[in-house]
């Protein structure tokens, strides 16, 4: 077999991304129609630069007068921005997109910062998708009625968003579009541990002359989500996040007519046949399992390899993982950056610990580790089986799970055996064999000789407990809409 | 000297059988001068569970189908029950339906199933897309069925808001546990014969007679059911269907209408809110 040829010397030179034409302000204030204000709880939090430790700023913790103030504005804002033209929606959308393009570079470079994400990732895939989303959205506003045959679509009313940290400003452009092009209005509250980029996002709200309260940016922990959540003028939850918090949503809104969309967690299977491209599907591996740290809900978690190349994947595998580059987030040859909390980093190391207390044989690659920051090697288990807590469990780490199989109906019925539903992979050159599986697998998204890839057109979300609903394409725009 | 009536025991239906409840319980459905009509299955929560485990069994070949065949057997549907007009229109009569109501029912059941056998090879071709990404990937969306649906069915209408709910349901691809009409549950198991004369596979539809107040718990937090439809105007109901099935996030969809005899009452709508989407990526360069 052909190893890479990774033993002599290959190391890369630094290439830093610069970082001194970033400006952020030492207190971030909330967004609230239309302007930084205090926040009522006069509370702020640190938000840290996971790969270093670092304080980079520090942001205002909303409490419930906060969210109070936020609704209402953004309830205000509802009457007459559900009632301008719609093509005026329309170009309002647009200009936020040309201007997410226009400061890409910061924008990428903060979300790294904030996030720990290779500044490769933030730059080539969240900051473009995130302007193209904008973009995608905004040509929908006065459309909206081509989507729905035989029915007259209405705006919601005032949407109330929580989003994840995985990916920060991409989250918020999931969210943000579709609603305020369908004619809501909206109180967005970006993860704890990253909000800069939707507070930067917010700076071009502002600049962009969308009218004031139309976008209502409140940032704080579990809490303030649970404020916005709860409250009896919002009309309407999309909630990105674990399956866990998912859950505890529906409970409470049980009774309630507010609509609610999840987007949860996941389990992906990962399915390679003995007749796929091999060098092509071990790359596609790496990139499902090890794409933003395994902070991916669709991440592909669960790798199934058909016996007869077992031994050759599996050392392809631990070759290419050899050589992936772990460290600086804002190095541009960086592969796998940091892991975005230390409570993650727990997380993560807890199923590690798990995973061989029940017999799972461990693998990482040996990679030089900064001293400072959160950060995981890129790791895979052998020898697990379908009961094992690691095929389970997402970790939403950098963690895969390798498990084998024979026939095609056995690897259906092992990618099929989880509560979860997001996503899955299929890697074979045969065509007849895609469609099979593609049509089996329980998945909201799934893949073929290909993984994580995003766009604004693409429907994305879960099956099962991996969510309700979906977002982004024409499919997207119903979570945002009623019919009467 | 007048003949002696046979008279008719009626079961529930499950897997294409019909057994009696396991729990060998009944409760009596009276006309309104208070003559008894049948003693009913008190079906129980085996009775659920053994219904879900048929549903189950069943779906996975059901969605497999093709969808010109499930269309036919929707329509094979119509024409059985078409051909006992009579029996149903009889047996809505002696449950209170006056003769013109019981014959607008029938007719309106089967025209329904008709509208939706139409569906079967075209409500795809409505809901899918071509999705233009940026990336050299073809990208497209389709629909598949959401799996095993538990229905508690309209209390009105009891054979057309059955026939109403669940239609959508099976042409869609998916099966379901139906608890029939609490007040009116004779005609749903009439129906069950009419389906299991109709090439329809045993365990795509099973029904069940019952009190919801019983039932309605278990409908909810069985973990392997993807929906539930609840037919009805009782919050306190509802909020605890939504509040259980959050346990493994079932799709709950309530119906709050009555008027199932309206046009509004049917569309393709009815089939698309059953179905999930699925978007499948292949790259489009070699």
């Amino acid at each position: 077999m052909n190893r890479l040829n990774i033993n002599k010397k290959w190391d890369y030179s630094d290439a830093l991304e610069a970082t001194d034409h970033i400006i952020l302000k030492e207190k971030y204030d909330l967004f609230i129609n239309g302007e930084f204000v205090k926040p009522n709880s006069e509370k702020y939090f640190d938000t840290i630069n996971p790969a270093t430790d670092e304080i980079i700023a520090r942001v205002a913790g909303a409490n419930k007068k906060d969210v109070d103030f936020a609704v209402d504005s953004a309830r205000r804002a509802f009457k007459s921005w559900s009632k301008i033209k719609a093509k005026d929606r329309g170009k309002y959308i647009f200009r936020i997109a040309r201007m997410i393009q226009e400061r890409a570079k910061e924008f990428a470079v903060i979300e790294s910062m904030d996030g720990g994400k290779p500044i490769r990732e933030s730059r080539d895939i969240d900051i473009p998708l995130a302007a193209n989303h904008f973009f995608y959205y905004a040509g929908w506003a006065d459309k909206i009625e081509y989507a729905f045959p035989n029915k007259t679509p209405k705006p919601l009313g005032v949407a109330g968003q929580i989003i994840p940290w995985n990916f920060p400003l991409l989250m918020a452009a999931w969210k943000i579009a579709p609603a305020i092009a369908c004619g809501n209005t909206v109180v967005l509250k970006p993860a704890e541990t990253t909000s800069l980029t939707a507070l930067k996002l917010a700076e071009i709200i502002q600049e962009s002359g969308l009218p004031k309260g139309v976008v209502n940016i409140v940032t704080g922990a579990g809490q303030t989500g649970a404020e916005i959540v709860n409250h009896p003028d919002v009309n309407k939850i999309a909630f990105t996040g674990s399956t866990a918090v998912g859950k505890l949503i529906e409970r409470s809104l049980a009774g309630i007519e507010k609509k609610t969309t999840l987007e949860l967690g996941g389990k992906g299977a990962n399915i390679i046949f003995e007749d796929a491209a091999i060098d092509q599907a071990v790359e596609g591996i790496i990139n499902a399992i090890f794409l933003n740290q395994g902070h991916v809900c669709c991440a592909g978690s669960r790798l199934f390899i058909q016996e007869s190349i077992v031994n050759t994947v599996i050392e392809k595998l631990k070759d290419r993982m050899s050589s992936l580059v772990v460290g600086d987030p804002l190095d541009k040859n960086t592969d796998i950056g940091a892991i975005n909390s230390k409570e993650q980093l727990a997380t993560i190391n807890k199923y590690i610990q798990i995973g061989k207390q029940e017999g799972g044989e461990i693998y990482q690659s040996k990679c030089n580790i900064p001293k400072k920051g959160n950060w995981c090697p890129p790791t895979l288990f052998l020898n697990v089986s379908q009961s094992h807590a690691i095929v389970q469990e997402e970790i939403f780490g950098p963690v895969l799970t390798i498990q084998t199989f024979r026939t095609i109906n056995e690897v259906i019925e092992k990618a099929n055996n989880t509560p979860f539903g997001l996503s899955a992979g299929v890697w074979t050159e045969k065509g007849s064999k895609i469609f099979k599986l593609t049509q089996a697998l329980n998945a909201g998204v799934v893949w073929a000789n290909t993984y994580n890839k995003f766009d604004p057109a693409s429907p994305f979300g879960g099956f099962k407990e991996s969510g309700i609903g979906r977002e982004g394409g024409l499919h997207g725009l119903k979570a945002y809409l009623k019919f009467e | 000297m007048t003949r002696i009536n046979v008279l008719k025991t009626y079961k529930i239906f499950i897997g294409g059988k019909f057994p009696r409840t396991e729990s060998g319980r009944y409760f009596d459905v009276k006309n309104k001068k208070g003559k008894l009509l049948a003693n009913m299955c008190l079906s129980s929560r085996k009775d659920f569970r053994n219904a879900v485990v048929a549903a189950r069994k069943a779906q996975k070949k059901w969605q497999s189908t093709s969808a010109l065949n499930k269309g036919q057997i929707l329509y094979r549907i119509a024409e059985i029950l078409e051909g006992r007009k009579a029996q149903f229109i009889d047996e809505l009569m002696m449950t209170g339906s006056s003769r013109k109501q019981s014959k607008v029912e029938v007719e309106l059941s089967i025209d329904r199933l008709i509208y939706y056998a139409g569906w079967s090879d075209k409500f795809q071709q409505i809901f899918s897309s071509v999705n233009p990404v940026a990336s050299n990937h073809f990208n497209f969306s389709t629909l598949q069925p959401m799996g095993v649906i538990a229905v508690i069915s309209p209390n009105d209408f009891p054979l057309l808001g059955l026939i109403s709910v669940v239609a959508p349901l099976i042409v869609g691809g998916n099966s379901c546990v139906i608890l029939s009409s609490e007040k009116n549950p004779m005609v749903s198991i009439s129906f069950a014969e009419v389906i299991n004369t109709s090439d329809v596979p045993h365990g795509v539809l099973n029904i069940l007679t019952g009190k919801r107040k019983e039932l309605i718990t278990h409908f909810a937090s069985h973990k392997d059911v993807n929906s539930i439809i609840y037919c009805g105007n009782n919050n306190e109901e509802i909020k605890n269907i939504e509040k259980i099935s959050a346990e493994n996030l079932k799709r709950v969809k309530i119906y709050k209408r009555t008027n199932w005899d309206s046009q509004d009452s049917q569309s393709p709508y009815f089939i698309e809110k059953f179905q999930e989407i699925k978007t499948t990526w292949h790259p489009a360069q070699v």
